[in-house]
This record gives C-alpha cells, structure tokens and sequence, in this order.
C-alpha cells in the first residue's frame, strides 16, 4: 500500500529534476563504486588504475570506441527507460530481461522471414514486431497484477526465465539455422541490418528519440498523468475516477514494448541473429539504469551510456590487467546500492524516502 | 474441526494419490517422493525467511540473493579450507549479515522494501559472478545418515528418514517456527508487529529491535537453505545457481498463506511435481522437451499466485515502515 503523501500541484508535472544536488548524487555514487571495487581488485591481485584506464579508453578513447560504446548502450537505454516507465506508475518491472528476450527473438524471426522488402519497410517491421512481444510477455504480469492482485515482481522475475526456456526451444528447434549444430536462429536479411553512419549506430538515435518522447508524454498528456497519478497514488487516482486496472494494464504494456524494442534494435543492430547466449544481463542492468537517472526518462541516458561504455571496454580490460569482465557487474550493483540508498542523499536535503512500489496485497 | 474440510480433502486425495502410484510401482514411487522431498527442502526453507520477515511486517523479497550468495561463500570456503563444516558457518554469517543491511535499509532507513531486496539481489549477482573462480572442489557433501530403525520403514523410510545433516536441521527448523510463531511470545509479538505495529508499540514491544532480530536471523535461515544446495543436494556452484528458487519460495509463502506448515506443505508439492517430471523424462513416458521441464517450477509458480492471491491475506503492516506516534 503506498503511502505517500503527495501535494496535488506535484502530480503530473515532470520530476523536479535539474537541481544540483540532485544530479550530483549518481556522480557520487558512481565514484564510490569505483573506488570500492578498487579495493578488490586490488585484493585480487590487479591493478585496478591499469584496469580504469584499459576501460575508459576502450570505451570513449576512439571514434569507433565511441561507436561501439552507443551501440552497446542502445537496448541499455531502451531496459532503463522500460524500468522507469513502470516505476513511475508505480510498478516494479524487473523483467525487462524476459521482455527483451522475446523482442530480441521476435526480431530475428522478422528479419529472417520477410524477405524482398526493401530496408526503410523491413527494419520497421521487425521492430514493431519486437516490440510487440516484449509489450505481450510485460502484459500478463499487468493483467495479473490488474485483476488477480498477484505482485509484478514475482511474475516478472517468474517470466523471464520462462521466455528464457521457450526462446532457447525456439532458437534450437523452430527457428534454427538449418544444418547447424550450435543453437541459433540464421542471420537476418540484410535489408533489416539496421545501418551505422559514421561509427552512430541508427538505434541509439532511436533509443533517444523515443525517451524524448516518453518524457513528452508522462509530462504533458492525459495518459501520462494518468500513469504518475497512478504511481504516485492509487487510492488517490481511483478517486478521482482514473481506472487504476487499466493504467496499470497499459504501463506494462508501454514498459515491455519498450524493453522488446530493445531486444529487436540488439538483434538488428549488433547480433544479427539471436542466439541464446546473447542479450544476458541488458533487462537486468536497467534497473541500475533506471534508478541512476532518478527514474527520469531523459536522465537514464547518461547512465546508460556510463554503463554501455564498461560493457564495451571489459574484454579489452581483462586483456590488459587481467581483470575479470564481470567487474561490469559487481560496479553495477554497487552503484544500485549507493544510488538507492539514502547514504549519499543525507548530505544534500531533506530527502524523505518515498515508496515506489506497492506491496503484495495490492 | 469438520473432518471433511477443504484442507483435509486435499490430504486425502494426496494419500490416496500416493497409494495408488506406490502400489503400481514402489521403488520408483519412493524414490521419485525422495527426491521430491529433496528438491522441497530448499523451498521449503527459503519460503520461512519470507515468514517470518512478512510476520513482523518486512518484505523480503531478496531471499534469492542471500541464497546465492550463501551458497557460494559456503562452496568456496568449503573448498579453501577443506572443511565443509567451516564454509557452513561462513554462509550462515553471510545470510545473516545480508539479514541485517536488509533491516537497516527497510527499518532505519525507511527504504522501498522491494527496492531494497533488489539491491540485496543483484549484489549477490554481481559478487559471485565477479569472484567465482572455476575448477574448484570440496572434499565431500553433507552424506545421507540413515536414521536407525525409522529408515527401514517401506517408503517412508526412504522418503523421510535417508537424508544429508542440513535436511534434518533445515526440518527441525521448520517445525520449530511453526511452534515458535503461534506458540511463544515471540511469535505473538512478531505478528502483533506485523499487523498493527502502533499497537504493540503501545504494548511495550520495541518494533525496530523485534524486526531487525527477526529479519537477520531469517537471514541465516536463507544461508542455510543457499548451503543446503552447494553443499549437500548438489555439491557444487555456478553462477546464477539458486536460479530463482528465492522468489518461488515467495510464492509458496503466499500460497501457504504465511504458515509455515502451509508453505511446507506446497514446497512439497513443488518438490515432487519437478521430481515426477524428472521421473517422465528418464522413463520416456511422454517426450517433453528439456526447455519445458526446466520451465516448469515457474510456470507453477505463476499459476499458483494467479489462484491464490487475492484470496489470501498478508499481514496488515507488511511493507511499510514504522514510525513512532503513527497512528
């Protein structure tokens, strides 16, 4: 049950965002997760400057670092953005890994099977069909969630690796590259190979649109009040005559559309194909994301990027220092923690905790 | 009690099931029951920490995690120092410390209890994922002890009584909750806390000490149930090794209905449900996919919340923090 109070002249209104202190707290937070996993590193043997460095460099170093670096970033934006259009209805959707799983395969089934299509038909075609059922698989745990009362994060968490087993069936059976022995779908047409100009990948460009977009929309349109309404109060949007079972049905849906479409541009963008040792970990680190951007949708950007950048330069680093990729990991998670928690935010103001999410009963 | 309420008909039918598969094929029956009681315990144990946390009124739903991170601290330690006794007590430590940051984010720091959990779950995720080192070994499991006499019981011999050292501990606990939550004055208190915090404030129970005990000891309940996993059913760790037992347990929790016999009673069901596909795939009865065996712990569990929530109610409290003078 929320109990947040909340004055109603903040309701609907993009968050107060661009305040110093504000902002200041996810640089902070990053800092300190570094300079924490430092300190294991540094347990471990390694070195960890050698280490930063080999990292960064990779990663914002080159043009074509940079380059891999968004491309790397794109479904980053996309999982974040998923995972704060649910929270700001008040929904916690930690299944942004299932969801874009079932965008990513989606995609590759598109991209495989339609043929003779031209590229500026073909690419949105299998987007919209990657979008589509990352936004079915989000959608039973917003119907659950509407009309049994059953808590999304359960059923999220339940669902991912549920689309985990069906798409591995899928990717060796169904939907496998014929005459192959490892599990995969084929490569996709080249007409849906989404293009790259000039090291900038098309998808970050459609990742950024779209989070312009949703920033638009949870701000200045009704559904978007509808939705922080919802997030903010529910009892208190009942109330006021918002269906509260059918905003939550439709968050799920725009939330899982979303990280579905980030699983599609992965797929049409970098992999080429999907395979199930691809896209681990991009629904999960956009909850980091998320929650470093102060659930913002234009906020998470940075954050992505950040993260997008660890997650191109780690082969490179253990190449240079020996230290294992899935740093990337252990930084995320302490960044989660620092961010969330109210360590660092004490420093700055009268910062309440709020509730985000709702309980079991609700 | 009326003798043919809902919950005695559904032991009824259980027996009757039982019966009729033990008299087709026994050895088969028994072993499929043992392994199911085998694949339970672990459930059964995580879907306690959700209890006795939900009972005084904390989510937890970072069970998964201290579980993963248990089950590592207890393999690797085991494997440092050769001692599979050490690296228990090592994970019940981990268990309860990460009990404990639980309780200071929900208790004193007022945090978004699911967010919270979440933190305790990817932390888990990215440190083992980030230490774990391949190759090693541990010098033996916790091995089966046949209990004298008990054990040679047809069936439930078999079933009940050849188990590893953490099976029957993680039983005794179970049964030992069950009498402390609606038996002693701790378990009032905690469901008085969990229901009406306010009130028991009133009544001289100290709500933050009373959550911040019982959420860190449910912490080392988890380690227990993490331990159980590297050091006795399987006898090994790989990342993402509790693969989302914390949160199926969540849901046995609830379809249990906060009871701890209730939530053993569906961790068995679970348990043998997955044994009893096991047992089709070996004897080649139907040909389910692999995907589609593994898969099935979460649809149940899905299907079991869909039915039971909405129907069961948790306790009032649950999830909100406690502030003094709140009404």
């Amino acid at each position: 049950m929320s109990q947040t109070k909340v004055a109603p002249k903040e309701v609907g209104k993009p968050t107060k965002s661009f305040d110093v202190g504000s902002w200041l707290i996810p640089v902070i937070a990053v800092l300190i997760a570094m300079a924490l996993a430092a300190i294991l590193i540094k347990l471990q043997g390694s070195n960890p400057i050698t280490a930063y460095k080999s990292l960064f460099k990779t990663a914002f170093g080159s043009a074509a670092g940079i380059g891999a670096t968004l491309g790397k970033s794109t479904p980053l934006v996309l999982s974040g953005l998923a995972v704060a259009v649910g929270l700001r209805a008040g929904l916690f959707n930690i299944g942004a890994q299932g969801q874009l799983l079932s965008g990513a395969l989606a995609a590759a089934w598109a991209g495989v099977t339609f043929q003779g299509l031209p590229g500026y038909i073909h690419i949105p075609i299998a987007l919209i069909v990657g979008a589509f059922f990352g936004s079915i698989v989000a959608g039973i745990s917003g119907f659950l969630k509407a009309y049994r009362g059953v808590h999304e994060v359960i059923t999220t968490i339940m669902l991912n690796s549920i689309v985990m087993g069906v798409a591995d069936y899928l990717a060796s059976h169904q939907l496998r590259e014929p005459d192959q022995f490892l599990t995969r779908t084929s490569e996709i047409q080249p007409s849906a190979k989404m293009p790259v100009y000039a090291h900038l990948p098309l998808g970050f460009f459609i990742a950024v649109a779209l989070a312009a977009a949703i920033w638009w929309i949870l701000g200045r349109t009704t559904s978007g009040f509808r939705i922080e309404t919802v997030g903010r109060n529910r009892h208190a949007a009942w109330y006021a005559g918002i269906s509260v079972k059918r905003t939550v049905i439709s968050a799920m849906l725009i939330s899982g559309a979303i990280a579905g479409l980030g699983g599609a541009v992965e797929t049409l963008g970098i992999t080429y194909r999907y395979a199930p040792a691809f896209n681990l970990g991009l629904g999960f680190d956009g909850i980091t994301i998320a929650l470093l951007g102060r659930v913002h949708p234009l906020g998470i950007i940075p954050g992505a990027i950040l993260i997008g950048g660890m997650r191109a330069g780690a082969a490179n680093m253990q190449f240079d220092s020996g230290v294992a990729p899935e740093l990337v990991d252990l930084l995320m998670a302490l960044i989660l923690l620092l961010v969330t928690a109210p360590l660092i935010t004490r420093f700055f103001k009268n910062s309440s905790s709020k509730s985000m999410t709702s309980g079991w009963g609700n | 009690m009326k003798l043919l309420s809902k919950r005695n008909s559904y032991f009824l039918f259980a027996i009757l099931a039982t019966a009729f598969f033990y008299s087709k094929d026994g050895d088969v029956t028994t072993s499929v029951y043992a392994t199911g009681a085998a694949f339970a315990l672990p459930l059964a144990l995580a879907a306690m920490v959700g209890i006795m946390c939900e009972r005084t009124g904390i989510v937890n739903i970072g069970i998964e995690g201290t579980m993963l991170l248990s089950a590592f601290v207890a393999f690797f330690v085991s494997s440092l120092t050769q001692n599979i006794i050490i690296g228990l007590i090592c994970a019940v430590f981990t268990g309860s410390m990460m009990g404990l940051i639980l309780a200071v984010m929900a208790v004193s720091w007022r945090m978004d209890q699911i967010i919270a959990g979440t933190i305790l779950n990817i932390l888990a995720t990215g440190l083992t994922s980030f230490l774990y080192v391949q190759g090693r070994t541990i010098p033996s499991v916790f091995q089966a002890i046949e209990v004298p006499v008990l054990s040679k019981i047809p069936f439930f011999g078999p079933v009940l009584f050849i188990h590893g050292a953490l099976t029957f501990l993680g039983i005794a606990i179970i049964l030992a909750l069950y009498v402390a939550i609606y038996h002693t004055s701790w378990g009032l208190r905690s469901r008085a806390v969990g229901e009406h915090p306010s009130s028991a404030d009133t009544a001289g129970v100290s709500v933050a000490r009373l959550r911040y005990i019982n959420v860190t000891i449910a912490g080392g309940i988890g380690a227990l149930a993490g331990a159980y996993l590297s050091l006795e059913l399987v006898g090994s760790f790989e990342r993402g090794f509790t693969a989302g037992k914390g949160f199926t347990a969540l849901a046995l929790m609830i379809f249990g209905r906060w009871n701890p016999l209730g939530a053993l009673a569906a961790a068995l069901f679970f348990g043998l449900a997955q044994a009893y596909a096991n047992q089709l795939m070996i004897d080649q009865v139907v040909n389910i996919p692999s995907q589609f065996t593994a898969i099935l712990p979460y649809v149940m569990t899905i299907v079991v919340l869909a039915i039971s929530a909405g129907k069961v109610r948790p306790p009032a409290a649950e999830g909100q923090p406690y502030e003094k003078g709140q009404a």
